[in-house]
């Protein structure tokens, strides 16, 4: 260019020539600063493919001088984590489930996994506050007191163990209640309805009612209703409502009958997540002591004069 | 005359079959797609043979082409209005889904509402849609200045115009319709992407076939950049939407690629669509725009040969980056993570460059929105391209990765760097498009400005705020040895950050709608708002023009 050495006034450098739609070029040299970053990085990682595994090969690749593998890393974290927890594991494994509670430190311990394994495989169903995620969702609280199978660590534990009506499993937990829209009439169940009702002391006696209960119900809920835990029948006394508390909640529950499941989780779980997950559950403010309350008593009160909660 | 009834008749032709398409499709989705097709075939009919009356025609018997001593821009007018109309659509799905994140209730119960079709809808439509649209206008714009020539294959020209607007318009129905591919920023079923790849090759013919009828002895760096973009972006398009159509009358497809190998083609073409779609063009916006507006010349001449060929050169092999601690062997892992690290400096280098030109212009940060607009959109860009490089080291991203830092990674890039200063480029664009004296108002850019500044800053610091918890509690172990949250337990924690991203959202659509109002009096020739001055860049309109050669006598 013949203007080689014109000069941009503000800046003092000069121009390479080129104009294009009035924007021209200066010759500013590259900042040192950024060059030298750049060959900074660049060197950088030269040195890293050095280091960790970089360069494709015919099969495989270059492992790199630190011997680094992701695989590798995930290992040795876990081990380190293993590590950390196997005296307590082992604690746990030979400690039997009724002496737990006895030794403070190793129940903390336990209520701690239990809850970090709550949150992995049960919230999903009985939210993450283990409240069933709201009343009537069909999926039990577990902070009350009132259970349908037992309250103790050893039934809580079997629960888990063996799950609720959990398919094609012999020694899973089950009970059923007919869909009683097949045998009663419409107007018979209606009545049965306000009698349920009546018994939760949230509506009128109904005479009708009563003698259908009578004659349909006690077998599994009792003469009061108080319900049957050998056969995980539901208290209707206490006003939990595990399907939802409405008149037209439960009069579908009479109609349909609800079979709710749970799966059993020995065939996924170790013995001692269970052990762990039965700590946290019968933590949660209604575990019981004993192994079995007698029905009378359960019927009172939901079973709150012997729960374990403080 | 024979060409025109070729034409219409060829357009006529397409139409049919693709109403006969509609008939026998699979499934009902695709059966709309075609009636849309057919519908955009009969239009084209329509104006083939309207236009035919009167200019085209006569222009063709007389042999005398339209006013060549004026530049094309009739597509880049267009293309100004659907990058306004496109964005404004992007933005508002943008705010919505953000919203659903706090207020699930608004995915309405509907299908078609729910986030997981409008999130595509969002993200296509601000990149591929604003994004789009915005480089093609600009790209015809800049390229028919820095050649002094007009553009090559005018039909052709309209023709990518108006059949990347059917692209959107199959690819946005399609989302909602719940069509898709399945993979990210690339969602569109086989037959879109076949129609796309055509529009593209006509966009190439037409970009390049105005270079090499370029009246100036060299190719202005925003040309390389434009290049780059439009070359990539159809190879990576290609690539990793090769697939097998289950049914040629159905909307469903196959990935030819399988496990590991779709997931790093789908990240390589991923990143390299941030890298060239979103960097690479929009970059040759900045080379052009930022000097003309400044009416500075370009910092370094040499800072722009190595940036462009280091940056595109490094660019292509960082999408592994995305895979860290995946199936993906670790070999491919490190070299993904080096070649990002390496690519900070060739980023920054278009920061620098476009930074320094302001030498001997500075004051005009203070007086001039438009220019205050491209510095703060350079300050992002620096910004991003700093942290996507950091957010690739692993052991950053074991701590980022999968939570919403990336989100907000990619909106300090997206609002700031894209967004500003493609309304940089509007700006500059439409009083000169329409033969205006200036805007409307330089005083609503300021508020636009502040606007959008504003909601970048609610939006970034909350979502890296939002990721660095997510991050720290999907790790956070107790004393004993386990997990301490729960997956719902961070979404808890984080529902306060959403909403603080859904304000920012807010405020940037917010100073948009000013943008339309100002653009809107603008076109329609309004007064000029009364208001205190500002800086303004004069135009020379009789400069503007191509060189014409002149025939010898």
């Amino acid at each position: 260019m013949s203007e080689d050495k014109r000069i941009d006034e503000p800046t003092g450098t000069d121009f390479v020539g080129h104009e294009w739609d009035g924007i021209e070029e200066l010759n500013t040299p590259l900042p040192r600063w950024w060059l030298w970053t750049f060959y900074l990085t660049v060197i950088w990682s030269l040195v890293y493919v050095v280091l960790y595994p970089a360069w494709p090969l015919i099969s495989g690749a270059t492992a790199g001088t630190l011997g680094w593998t992701s695989r590798g890393q995930l290992e040795s974290e876990m081990q380190a984590a293993q590590q950390q927890r196997a005296p307590i594991l082992a604690a746990l494994a030979q400690t039997p489930l009724e002496d737990l509670p006895a030794n403070r430190q190793l129940m903390a311990t336990a209520i701690e996994g239990g809850k970090a394994a709550f949150k992995v495989h049960c919230v999903q169903c009985h939210g993450s506050g283990a409240d069933g995620i709201r009343p009537g969702s069909g999926y039990p609280n577990l902070n009350d007191d009132d259970w349908l199978w037992g309250g103790s660590m050893s039934e809580i534990q079997y629960t888990l163990e063996h799950g609720i009506r959990s398919p094609d499993h012999e020694d899973t937990r089950f009970s059923q209640m007919p869909a009683f829209g097949e045998i009663l009439s419409a107007s018979e169940i209606d009545a049965v309805t306000s009698h349920t009702l009546n018994l939760a002391g949230e509506g009128p006696a109904n005479a009708t009612g009563a003698q259908l209960y009578e004659q349909n119900c006690t077998i599994c809920h009792g003469t009061t209703g108080q319900g049957d835990r050998s056969q995980g029948a539901p208290n209707l006394t206490d006003a939990i409502w595990l399907f939802g508390g409405s008149r037209d909640d439960i009069r579908t529950t009479i109609v349909n009958s609800r079979q709710g499941v749970m799966p059993r989780w020995n065939d996924k779980l170790d013995p001692v997540t269970i052990k762990m997950l039965t700590a946290y559950v019968w933590s949660l403010g209604g575990g019981e002591q004993s192994a079995r309350p007698d029905a009378t008593q359960a019927a009172t009160d939901g079973g709150s004069s012997d729960a374990g909660s403080e | 005359m024979d060409r025109l009834v070729f034409r219409a008749g060829g357009w006529l032709l397409l139409g049919l079959l693709a109403l006969l398409a509609a008939a026998a499709a699979a499934d009902s989705g695709f059966a709309i797609h075609m009636v849309i097709a057919a519908l955009a075939c009969m239009i084209a009919v329509w104006v083939t043979a309207s236009k035919a009356d009167y200019g085209a025609m006569a222009r063709g018997i007389l042999k005398t082409p339209a006013d060549e001593s004026r530049y094309d821009d009739d597509p880049i007018r267009w293309g100004v209005i659907a990058t306004v109309f496109w964005g404004m659509a992007g933005f508002l799905a943008g705010l919505f889904i953000a919203l659903q994140l706090v207020f699930p209730v608004l995915n309405l119960n509907l299908e078609y509402t729910t986030f997981g079709r409008l999130r595509p809808l969002h993200t296509s439509a601000v990149i591929f849609a604003f994004g789009g649209n915005a480089l093609i206008a600009t790209s015809f714009y800049i390229v028919q200045r820095t050649c002094r020539a007009r553009l090559a294959f005018p039909g052709l020209a309209r023709f990518v115009f108006w059949g990347y607007q059917l692209f959107i318009v199959l690819a946005a129905t399609g989302y909602l319709l719940g069509i898709t591919g399945g993979k990210e920023y690339a969602e569109p079923e086989w037959y879109v992407d076949l129609w796309l790849t055509i529009v593209w090759v006509a966009y190439l013919a037409v970009f390049v076939g105005t270079i090499v009828k370029r009246k100036e002895p060299h190719i202005y760096v925003a040309n390389w950049f434009f290049l780059s973009f439009i070359i990539t972006i159809a190879m990576l398009h290609i690539v990793n939407n090769l697939a097998v159509p289950a049914s040629f009358l159905g909307s469903k497809s196959y990935s030819a690629f399988a496990g590991v190998q779709d997931a790093l083609t789908q990240w390589w073409y991923g990143h390299n669509a941030v890298g060239f779609f979103l960097t690479a063009g929009f970059l040759a916006m900045m080379y052009y725009f930022v000097p003309k507006q400044a009416e500075r010349p370009v910092y370094s001449y040499r800072l722009s040969i190595i940036h462009f060929w280091s940056l595109i050169f490094l660019y292509i092999w960082a999408g592994p980056h995305h895979l860290h601690y995946t199936a993906l062997p670790d070999w491919a892992q490190t070299l993904g993570m080096v070649f990002s690290v390496m690519l900070w400096m060739p980023s920054w280098g278009g920061m620098i460059n476009g930074l320094m030109t302001l030498n001997g212009a500075w004051d005009k940060i203070r007086t001039d929105p438009i220019i205050r607009m491209m510095v703060l959109s350079l300050a992002f860009y620096g910004m991003s391209t700093f942290e996507g490089p950091m957010m690739s080291i692993k052991a950053v991203n074991s701590l980022s990765h999968y939570t919403d830092w990336t989100i907000g990674h990619v909106h300090s890039g997206a609002l700031g760097w894209n967004g500003m200063i493609t309304f940089a480029a509007l700006y500059y664009l439409v009083p000169r498009l329409w033969g205006r004296k200036r805007l409307y108002s330089l005083r609503m850019v300021n508020w636009h400005f502040w606007f959008a500044t504003l909601g970048i800053v609610f939006y970034a610091a909350s979502m890296w705020v939002a990721g660095i918890t997510q991050g720290l509690m999907w790790r956070e172990y107790g004393t004993d040895g386990y997990l301490v949250n729960s997956f719902v337990d961070t979404v808890v924690a984080l529902q306060p950050m959403y909403l603080v991203r859904a304000l920012g959202g807010a405020l940037y659509l917010a100073g948009a709608v000013i943008m339309v109002i100002n653009i809107w009096k603008t076109i329609a020739g309004s007064p000029l708002r009364e208001e205190k001055p500002m800086t303004e860049t004069p135009h020379n309109e009789e400069a503007d023009r191509p060189i014409v050669a002149v025939p010898a006598e």
